[in-house]
């Protein structure tokens, strides 16, 4: 069989979109995990229940949305609540199983910044700051982070912690005593990263194609291997009709990448 | 005299140069004409509180009503950075409070309710805990254990636009209803826009829908398309192509201020700023119906 080409979005999403379970409750953000979830949904994971911060609860968006907060998550969803009942009754509560993070910085122990680059008091560079990220990163069962694998990405240390990974190791997080588990997997372009016993994120698969030394060139601490490193099977085809033909036809969020 | 009068008649009542302004909405039904009309009236040392600033606020603090922004989520939603406010608070022009979606919506909650503030779970994010001394935390009286707290957040005014109301300001909001309840009660005046003014028997066939009370309202205003580039789920669709439109324009403050010369300065009002719009706009925003089942209140 001949490979198939692909670019790096739809590999980072496809590879996302294998880490849900079906019946996961998922707290979706906008762009790639959006598309991931959409996947999981027609393939593995029919019984996905997607929700969004702007309060939508089984949301079967019948276009691509733009924004967290759009139209088309409304009309057909299961519920509709305020901002503070999601956060609360869902998040807060523990009815979330799966959240999705993103940011400018994540760190050796998954810490992740989306607040400044620089001092806080006089940033070099204002981000948009937390959203729900610092809830979802402590509340949800499982947090899943897709990100470009570059090292001024992955210092080994945040600029600023706006949401918690194992902090300073996970003894740490667990003497904080937040009901979520933290971050169970990074999805790069380059492979996928999980947090070992004491909560340092090291390398436990590569997609085909790329190589150790790629992901260690790229990161920002002394990035090691797990023992028995995997392969991820490639995208197949149907994933990748399903992203082109079905979800994201006027590659919206698939543009660029190779 | 009653409530229901024009748009500029009521930011001229009760929206004052130093006010802490609360303009609800999350992403949804986001007052933009009053936000315009607060610019052409051109208040001054506002303090701007929203979740997500959005555009609206992004065009306030261009057209130099603001001191300070109080936000959560500083972003164009769906699109990247909100160029302006963020420009404004890297030159330190602008005054700055930061918080997380819940703690945001947990101080408007404490407003809204007359606490004195609200606890919440320790999220282990101590970095913005500690750059905001608003951020405290307590000992729960029953545990023993830590738990974080926010003071309440008591905006001088709310702007909430909804899909309809009467003239008293009873209001049916649906889609998503984002803060649009907590801000009107955490708030000493309300102003409330409508896509529709309905008759109160309208208000009354469906209460469970009545997000919003007459008597907390001080002025209502009937502002069809108040919420454009924003939508009203139902009315008109949220013109994303704006959206991405706004990151090329604010890029560059001269094109941010002819911006607001022409759509904003050079229209008297929302009516006026809709037909400039014209009506291949109008086309692409326009909604098909997808009306939800009845239900049955009974008659007793």
């Amino acid at each position: 069989m001949a490979t198939l080409s692909y670019t790096s979005p739809e590999l980072l999403t496809i590879n996302a979109a294998r880490l849900l379970r079906d019946g996961d409750v998922v707290f979706v953000g906008v762009g790639l995990p959006n598309l991931a979830c959409n996947l999981a949904r027609r393939t593995h994971a029919p019984n996905l229940v997607m929700i969004y911060e702007a309060g939508v609860i089984g949301a079967q968006p019948a276009r691509l949305p733009l924004s967290i907060g759009d139209p088309t998550l409304v009309s057909g969803a299961l519920s509709v609540c305020s901002m503070y009942d999601i956060f609360a009754f869902y998040l807060q509560r523990g009815n979330v199983d799966v959240g999705f993070l993103g940011g400018a910085q994540i760190d050796r122990f998954g810490n992740i910044n989306a607040t400044v680059i620089g001092g806080y008091a006089h940033p070099k560079v204002r981000l948009p700051g937390s959203g729900g990220s610092m809830e979802i990163a402590a509340w949800a069962d499982r947090c899943y982070i897709i990100t470009p694998h570059q090292k001024r990405r992955f210092p080994e240390k945040v600029d600023f912690c706006t949401s918690a990974g194992f902090m300073s190791g996970r003894a740490e997080r667990e003497a904080a005593r937040l009901r979520g588990a933290g971050p169970q997997a990074v999805v790069t372009d380059l492979g996928i990263l999980e947090p070992d016993a004491s909560g340092e994120l090291v390398l436990t698969a590569l997609h085909p194609g790329a190589t150790l030394e790629q992901a260690q060139t790229n990161t920002g601490w002394a990035l090691k291997a797990a023992p028995e490193l995997k392969t991820t099977p490639p995208p197949s085809a149907e994933e990748l009709r399903i992203l082109r033909e079905e979800l994201d036809p006027d590659k919206i969020y698939l543009k660029g990448g190779e | 005299m009653g409530k229901l009068i024009s748009l500029a008649e009521a930011v001229a009542r009760y929206v004052q140069d130093g006010d802490t302004v609360y303009a609800a909405g999350f992403t949804h039904l986001i007052p933009f004409a009053v936000g315009h009309e607060i610019i052409r009236q051109r208040r001054r040392n506002l303090t701007l509180a929203r979740a997500t600033p959005d555009l609206v606020y992004d065009q306030m603090v261009a057209a130099g009503c603001a001191k300070k922004v109080i936000f959560s989520y500083m972003g164009n939603p769906g699109v990247g950075s909100l160029r302006l406010v963020r420009a404004a608070v890297e030159a330190g022009e602008l005054e700055w409070e930061e918080y997380s979606h819940f703690s945001m919506i947990s101080r408007l909650t404490a407003g809204a309710t007359g606490l004195p503030f609200m606890p919440m779970n320790p999220t282990a994010a101590g970095d913005l805990e500690r750059a905001n001394p608003s951020y405290r935390t307590v000992t729960d009286p029953y545990t023993g254990g830590q738990v974080v707290v926010v003071p309440p957040l008591k905006p001088d005014v709310a702007i909430v636009h909804v899909q309809r109301a009467d003239e008293e300001g009873n209001a049916h909001i649906w889609g998503i209803i984002g803060e649009q309840k907590e801000a009107a009660f955490a708030s000493q005046r309300v102003i409330l826009s409508a896509e529709e003014i309905v008759p109160a028997e309208v208000i009354r066939s469906d209460p469970n829908r009545t997000l919003i009370p007459g008597f907390i309202v001080d002025a209502v205003c009937h502002v069809p398309f108040c919420s454009h580039p924003s939508y009203t789920q139902g009315y008109y669709d949220r013109d994303n192509a704006f959206y991405l439109e706004w990151d090329e324009i604010s890029k560059d403050r001269q094109r941010a201020q002819a911006y607001l010369d022409e759509w904003v300065f050079g229209v008297k009002d929302r009516q006026e700023y809709w037909e400039k719009l014209g009506p291949q706009v109008h086309r692409r925003l326009k909604v098909k119906r997808r009306l939800s089942t009845p239900v049955d209140y009974g008659s007793y």
